[in-house]
């Protein structure tokens, strides 16, 4: 696993190139099925280029791999999904445009749940990633390929999306560090829809410092998308190596049944071990947490079954056979949708019908207000609040995928966050029978400098980060 | 005091395309698409491409304002906009943006001309949305084997204005409709001579029965048609002691018909929901300095037109009941005497317009200026005026070459004494008839002196110049 500051020294002496075609080889001869479509011939130019002509951007030359839901100009993007068949986007979505003018070198696009809906990246339609660190377990989802991709040191650096845990679960699976920004920070425009009001891009990387290099870039205000947030902020010259008089808020809540005992007690090291570092731990309570997941999951699902519509065949991806548009339509979605998107679409389709829109989703979005106030209340008196980032390391490949319930419920401590709009980090904190486990530290909105800073701290005072999975 | 013996009730809503914008609703793609192929003027948001998130264009929310204040409506503190979800091959994503609670404005009304005189029509709401794509069929809708989508009109900022139902009869509706039409033009938001610039849904009951709902109306006289075939309809249903049911239809304006569709189609749960990409703006802020760029609006310049060139109430009416006629007048009536102008413009001009399928924009402010010259100066008859009119309007040409060539000026006092002479000399009987009191008779002897001067003289000097000869 190579950092940004180790790949530069390369790249300045002009390899780019090489470093490039160092790591085509390895996604070549990789048994993970971390990508859907490798950007082979572009990417090689790319670095050729800029081996030739130099860049000063903070990423040129380095490769960058892409979560398959964000818009690649010209570059396939299936949203790993039959239905996007042959879908390739006319235009870059925000982040990718910021990523070019940064000299990184669009490397491929990762495989994830299909349309983001997943938290084991096994509803690809191009068949599960598998972990690193164990390829009969699954890599967490739904960014779960782009965790691995980074695990496996398939790719220095990736995006993933985060709506309810996308980018901290495969974090936490697969033992590296990934973000999930406040809500409005990173520009939307590109990212294909899920759950728009709960959804941001986020970056993945071995290490803080490069997580916060890659934020860096693609942080910042987009006038197409209105729910972005102008806000100019340099988050890497926030890392400093010390926590001395920050105040922790550990709920409780986040340690409940089904928890693993084995998370539960590296998490609780982990606390202590910035306490020695001079943070402090204060009282802190979340009553709403426990209605959390539920109102996640009828948010999610009744703005998935509006922004899924589009995908109808008339336009762009699958078409079947012609008939009248009623039963095209119904036949193209028939054929290119998976289970659990057909699942999400028909659970949101039914919480938005008359007569049951009042009963779960104005009351799921009257839970969001609650679950708001309990992170409102608990930042009066804490800085940050440190929590498991999954109850459980990785689990086995077909483990739980036939029981979807017991999939929603991994999501139990990443979806508050997402309701409440604030940020979090995973970062490894520790292992369980060799298999990585991630704590999220989660800060106030637009205080990324502060999580940032604390995660900084503990892998400056810890080495789980340098650990690699054997044989990658 | 209008009885309205049937109990008729009818609400229109009103989808106008706000047109005058510089680009669509949610995009940078420009309004200006009608003379382009088809699919030019599209990008990743009016596409609906997987992603792509819209920008709302403050232009056209602040136009949406200024149709608001016009129709005195209350305009809202926040404007939130939401989804209607429903598939149909026009619409690229799956839903129409558009508003359901908290719409820019609610509450206002205008007044129209109604059977009975001035008649309120109250206005429930006047809300944005995105107008979706346009469906081309080859032939006719039932018998084309496939249709061509033309996503060029996707995005253009709509404003349904939603009538409460407070029209008694289908002239009222056509009346509330041109109303609001001249209202919006007023505005300069709109131009209703641009394909699918306005686009109506009509609600109508009548006592005894519930209320259709008809869809596909795209002009004024179509509305009034597929009004008066409902009401004929609904009418004769009852009779039979059948029942009128809730339901859509469909107007057919080639047969003018008014068809129940299926019940498929109608069935409709559009579960609005909040559009998760666009922010609740606030706008009650804005309307005060929006308010004060409202222009002077039909009833008010018409009463303005009363008092300020002295026209009859009638003229000012229909001067400014078309925004551009008002200001032809207006221009006529600062350079010549505003009555004369008026009664030219209104009685005379107009009329020649309407029949010819022609807009005022035909017409040159100078030439009427020229025309009310010569009649102000007694050099042409009325006819010869008229004349004028219809020859600047058919083969172009200016007054004066007109005059010329059809030798309009009017003939001198002497000629039209020569010719009346002639004219009692030649017809013995007709004055033997006047003389013995048949005052008709006079009016053959005036024809004479017409047919002698060729039209030139002026039908009432001749009567004067004959009764003095005679007297």
């Amino acid at each position: 696993m190579a950092t940004i500051n180790e790949l530069n020294e390369r790249i300045h002496a002009g390899s780019s190139e090489e470093i490039v075609a160092e790591y085509l080889e390895r996604i070549d001869s990789s048994k993970l099925n971390a990508f859907i479509t490798v950007a082979k011939e572009n990417a090689l130019a790319r670095a050729k280029e800029i081996d030739s002509e130099g860049h000063e951007g903070s990423l040129a030359g380095i490769p960058v791999a892409i979560k398959d839901n964000i818009s690649t100009k010209g570059i396939l993007t299936t949203c790993a999904s039959k239905i996007l068949t042959g879908y390739v986007p006319p235009y870059d979505a925000h982040v990718i445009e910021r990523l070019k003018e940064a000299g990184a070198v669009i490397i491929g696009k990762t495989n994830m749940d299909e349309f983001a809906m997943g938290t084991s990246t096994e509803t690809s339609f191009y068949g599960p990633t598998r972990n690193p660190w164990d390829t009969d377990r699954v890599p967490g989802g739904s960014s779960g390929g782009s965790a691995a991709a980074v695990a496996g040191s398939e790719v220095p650096l990736a995006l993933g999306s985060d709506t309810g845990g996308s980018v901290r679960c495969p974090a936490s699976f697969c033992g590296v560090v990934g973000l999930k920004p406040t809500y409005g920070v990173i520009s939307r425009y590109g990212l294909i829809s899920y759950a728009n009001s709960l959804e941001q891009i986020g970056p993945f990387a071995t290490t803080v410092r490069d997580v916060a290099t890659l934020f860096d870039v693609i942080a910042g205000y987009d006038a197409r998308d209105s729910t972005s947030v102008d806000k100019e902020v340099n988050y890497s010259s926030a890392l400093k190596n010390d926590v001395s008089g920050l105040k922790i808020g550990v709920p409780e809540e986040y340690f409940g049944e089904g928890t693993d005992e084995n998370v539960e007690k590296t998490v609780w090291n982990a606390i202590h071990t910035l306490e020695d570092l001079g943070a402090t731990r204060v009282e802190v309570k979340m009553p709403h947490t426990k209605y959390a997941l539920s109102a996640y999951y009828i948010i999610a699902m009744s703005e998935a079954s509006s922004n899924l519509a589009r995908f109808d065949g008339m336009r762009y991806g699958l078409r079947t056979e012609d008939s009248d548009w009623h039963t095209t339509f119904s036949q193209v979605r028939a054929a290119g949708f998976g289970d659990e998107v057909k699942r999400r679409i028909l659970l949101g389709t039914y919480a938005l019908s008359a007569g049951y829109h009042d009963k779960y989703y104005l009351k799921a979005l009257k839970v969001r207000t609650l679950i708001k106030q309990d992170f409102e209340l608990a930042f009066k008196d804490a800085d940050v609040l440190i929590a498991p980032t999954m109850p459980y390391p990785a689990f086995k490949l077909g483990e739980k995928i036939d029981d979807p319930l017991s999939l929603y419920l991994a999501d139990v401590d990443t979806v508050p966050i997402n309701l409440a709009g604030v940020p979090s980090i995973s970062v490894p904190c520790g292992f369980s029978h060799e298999l990585p486990i991630g704590m999220q530290v989660i800060g106030k909105h637009f205080d990324e400098a502060t999580i940032l800073r604390t995660a900084y701290t503990f892998e400056e005072n810890t080495d789980f980060h340098t650990r690699e999975p054997e044989g990658f | 005091m209008y009885d309205n013996p049937d109990g008729v009730m009818i609400g229109l809503e009103v989808h106008v395309q706000l047109n005058k914008l510089k680009t669509k609703v949610f995009c940078g793609c420009t309004t200006d698409y009608h003379n382009d192929p088809p699919n030019s003027h599209v990008c990743p948001v009016c596409l609906g491409l997987p992603g792509a998130l819209p920008k709302i264009n403050k232009k056209a929310v602040e136009a949406a304002i200024k149709v608001g204040l016009a129709l005195n409506c209350k305009i809202e503190e926040h404007t939130q906009f939401y989804r209607k979800n429903y598939y149909y091959p026009d619409l690229p994503k799956g839903f129409q943006i558009t508003q359901y609670d908290f719409p820019i404005s609610s509450g206002g009304h205008i007044m129209i001309e109604g059977e009975d005189g001035e008649h309120r029509v109250g206005i429930t709401r006047a809300h944005m949305e995105e107008d979706p794509g346009r469906l081309v069929h080859e032939g006719t809708i039932d018998k084309s084997k496939y249709t061509l989508i033309d996503y060029n009109r996707s995005g253009m900022a709509l404003l349904e204005v939603v009538s409460d139902p407070d029209m008694r009869s289908p002239k009222e509706a056509r009346r509330y409709l041109d109303k609001l039409r001249n209202i919006l033009e007023y505005l300069d938001v709109f131009d209703g001579n641009l394909e699918g610039a306005l686009r109506v849904d009509a609600n109508i009951s009548i006592m005894g029965g519930q209320r259709a709902e008809i869809k596909n109306i795209s002009s004024h006289k179509g509305a009034e048609r597929a009004l008066l075939y409902e009401i004929v309809r609904q009418k004769n249903v009852l009779r039979r002691g059948g029942i009128v049911v809730l339901e859509t239809r469909h107007f057919d304006e080639a047969r003018e018909i008014t068809m129940s569709m299926r019940s498929k189609e109608e069935a409709h749960d559009y579960r609005y929901f909040p559009e998760p990409d666009l922010v609740p703006l606030k706008i009650s802020g804005w309307a005060p300095a929006i308010k004060e760029t409202l222009p002077e609006l039909p009833d008010a310049r018409r009463l303005r037109f009363v008092e300020q060139y002295g026209i009859t109430d009638d003229h000012a009416k229909a001067l400014t009941s078309e925004l551009k006629l008002a200001i032809f007048y207006e221009n006529v009536a600062k350079k010549a005497d505003p009555k004369t102008a008026a009664v030219w413009i209104c009685d005379v001009l107009k009329g020649e317009l309407n029949y010819r399928n022609l807009t005022i924009d035909s017409f040159k402010k100078e030439h009427m200026l020229s025309v009310i010259g010569l009649l102000a100066s007694k050099k042409i008859t009325e006819d010869g005026a008229v004349d004028i009119i219809r020859t600047l309007l058919d083969k172009g040409g200016s007054p004066d070459e007109i005059v010329a060539e059809k030798g309009l000026l009017k003939v001198e006092g002497d000629i039209v004494s020569t010719a009346a002479e002639e004219a009692i000399k030649e017809n013995p009987q007709a004055v033997a008839d006047f003389k013995a009191g048949k005052e008709k008779a006079l009016n053959s002897l005036v024809g004479a002196v017409m047919k002698k001067t060729k039209g030139r003289a002026d039908a009432r000097a001749a009567r004067e110049v004959l009764l003095g000869k005679l007297g």
